[in-house]
């Protein structure tokens, strides 16, 4: 029999969610053990959990305090959390193009300047990069990416802007993103991407799923629109790769 | 089928029902409305299921008209000074618009959210099987974003049924009810006291993404800045300036400041209900009483048609409702100490 894993910390979300911890940074294995978890318990359910929420290290399990209570709840948790993962499935992998810099990007210029290179280095960097989606969140289809290169780590903005625009691709701290909706945000906007990760009536409603694998690609600001008109009558427009 | 036409309404009114859950995995915000006691009660009243879709109405006024037929309709949650022609319409009650007539919403007095629900219901099409609205991602039905002057709804047209009235339990005054944590290790005990023993006020820039606290600044041992991880209705979340945010209905799916306590389910509603500058204080419970609180706040809102009493069955409190409306405050029929009278600012 495999060793079992540590295990997790419970915390009490409030009385009707707990987060279960994997770990306190961002870091692959964790988030693995993550949505090992969540599939886990998609699979076989625990009666009085609703919902669950995958994040970059804890699943945020929320549950109706009616049926079930949390010292039941994390009886019957942990010993699933602590299971060996299994083994790696293939990950769906998306193609995102992305129209880098100018009125797109408007901090791409001020990044390359920070860290004493080109723009067009930073495009090479962050397009070059192999990305995994780690969490949705924030607002509907924002996709948290793991695995940023190390020599685009810098910290977030002083101060947040109030306004990003739909589709911002963008980096801050060790995180790379694809933000779906207009939104504040505090992050290096590098780029704009005409994928919507998120649209109401089309099939499917959400691209992304977190444990997706991500790369990016530039392409040029014309082909942007045309691309953007095509997302907005429903296309998909990102390039679906399977391995 | 009647139509409900809004007239007048102020900022902050959109249709709001118990939620949309089951997306939050997709960073779908779950809305629905800030006071659920509030918004089942009224609902109750005109035979609805308890979350079904309503009104709710901001601190600002709101005026409706039934057109095309008669329009049955409920208020309760925040006191406000409402009349239909001139004769005043209790809090807690249900009421018919015969065609053409206008039930006109005061300011909210002592609260800030106020639930016009209609009996039938509100037709719409549901997302993730709610018709909240979430302004900032477009949803919500039949209006995605909040209400305007003009805006009307098609309804059933009314039952005919006898108007009643529910007897709700008197709010607490009471302190708001936290369980610490998720992260309360991200702060000393110096700091977690002074989160518990201050005095807080709710800042006027709050709205339903956040109510912002004004009082102590509150330090981290270690910074504000955590990975992001999953937040609930309630979390309280402490940002780098030390001035902690309750998250409300709007919040975001996910965020990343340290979250030293959790609203507990009962009293979100109460907090929401409390009004920018008036001191209150937190309160740590146990698992148990919050679970406990959380368990009997649902049997409550399952039972409240047990509460529903005949409009003419008693003394209505005739006195109180009518000094109150002319004083330009809406009062429970039936027990004037159910409301709070609040200065004028």
């Amino acid at each position: 029999m495999a060793a079992t894993l540590p295990p997790p910390r419970l915390l009490p979300s409030g009385d009707s969610a707990v987060t279960v911890e994997f770990s306190r940074t961002i870091d692959d294995a964790a988030n693995e053990r993550v949505l090992a978890l969540d599939k886990a318990l998609a699979a076989s359910p625990i009666d009085g959990i609703t919902e669950t929420v995958p994040t970059y290290r804890s699943l945020l399990v929320h549950y109706d305090p009616g049926k079930i209570g949390f010292d039941a709840l994390g009886e019957k948790l942990l010993p699933t959390a602590i299971q060996p993962l299994p083994p790696a499935t293939k990950a769906r992998r998306w193609r995102i193009p992305v129209a880098y810099g100018g009125e797109h990007g408007i901090d791409l210029e001020d990044v390359a300047k920070a860290l004493n290179t080109t723009p067009d280095d930073i495009v090479a960097r962050h397009a070059g990069g192999d990305y995994r989606v780690a969490m949705i969140g924030f607002t509907p289809g924002w996709s948290y990416l793991s695995g940023l290169d190390k020599s685009l780590h810098m910290s977030r903005r002083q101060s947040p802007r109030l306004f990003t625009p739909a589709g911002t691709i963008s980096i801050g701290g060790i995180q790379a993103g694809i933000q779906c909706l207009a939104a504040p945000s505090g992050w290096h906007l590098l780029g704009r991407t005409p994928v919507r990760t998120y649209q109401l009536h089309r099939n499917p409603t959400f691209l992304t799923e977190p444990g997706d694998r991500v790369t990016f690609f530039a392409i040029d600001h014309k082909t942007f629109e045309e691309l953007d008109r095509a997302a907005e009558a429903g296309e998909i427009v990102a390039e679906q790769v399977t391995a | 089928m009647s139509r409900l036409v809004i007239a007048n309404i102020g900022p902050a009114s959109s249709v709001q029902d118990g939620g949309r859950f089951g997306a939050q995995r997709y960073g779908l915000t779950v809305s629905g409305a800030m006071d659920r006691l509030s918004l089942a009660a009224a609902n109750t009243l005109v035979g609805n299921e308890p979350f079904a879709a309503v009104v709710e109405i901001g601190p600002f006024g709101a005026t409706f008209t039934a057109k095309d037929g008669a329009v049955r309709v409920a208020i309760a949650g925040a006191p406000r000074n409402a009349d239909i022609a001139g004769k005043p319409v209790a809090l807690d009650t249900s009421v018919t618009l015969k065609d053409g007539e206008t039930l006109t919403l005061g300011f909210a007095r002592g609260g800030a959210f106020t639930y016009l629900a209609i009996e039938g219901g509100i037709k719409g099409e549901l997302v993730f099987g709610s018709l909240a609205v979430n302004a900032r991602a477009g949803l919500g039905s039949p209006y995605p974003r909040p209400l305007q002057a003009g805006d009307e709804f098609t309804v059933d047209a009314a039952s005919g049924a006898p108007e009643l009235r529910i007897e709700l339990p008197k709010p607490s005054a009471g302190p708001i009810r936290v369980l610490l944590g998720p992260q309360d290790d991200e702060f000393d005990d110096a700091n977690k006291a002074l989160f518990l023993d201050s005095e807080w006020k709710i800042s006027a820039t709050s709205d339903r993404m956040g109510y912002r606290l004004e009082g102590p600044a509150i330090k981290h041992l270690h910074g504000h800045n955590i990975v992001s991880d999953g937040t609930v209705n309630g979390s309280i979340q402490v940002p780098g300036n030390g001035s902690p945010i309750a998250l409300m209905m709007d919040r975001g799916t996910s965020g990343g400041y340290p979250k030293i306590a959790t609203v507990i389910t009962a009293d979100v509603g109460r907090l929401a209900q409390t009004t920018a500058g008036t001191a209150f204080r937190f309160k740590a419970v146990t698992m148990a009483e919050a679970q406990d609180e959380a368990r009997k706040f649902a049997q409550m809102i399952q039972g409240l048609s047990d509460r529903l009493r005949s409009s003419d069955t008693v003394e209505l409190n005739i006195e109180a409702l009518s000094d109150a409306n002319v004083a330009g405050y809406a009062v429970s029929a039936v027990d004037a100490g159910t409301w709070q009278v609040v200065a004028e600012p």
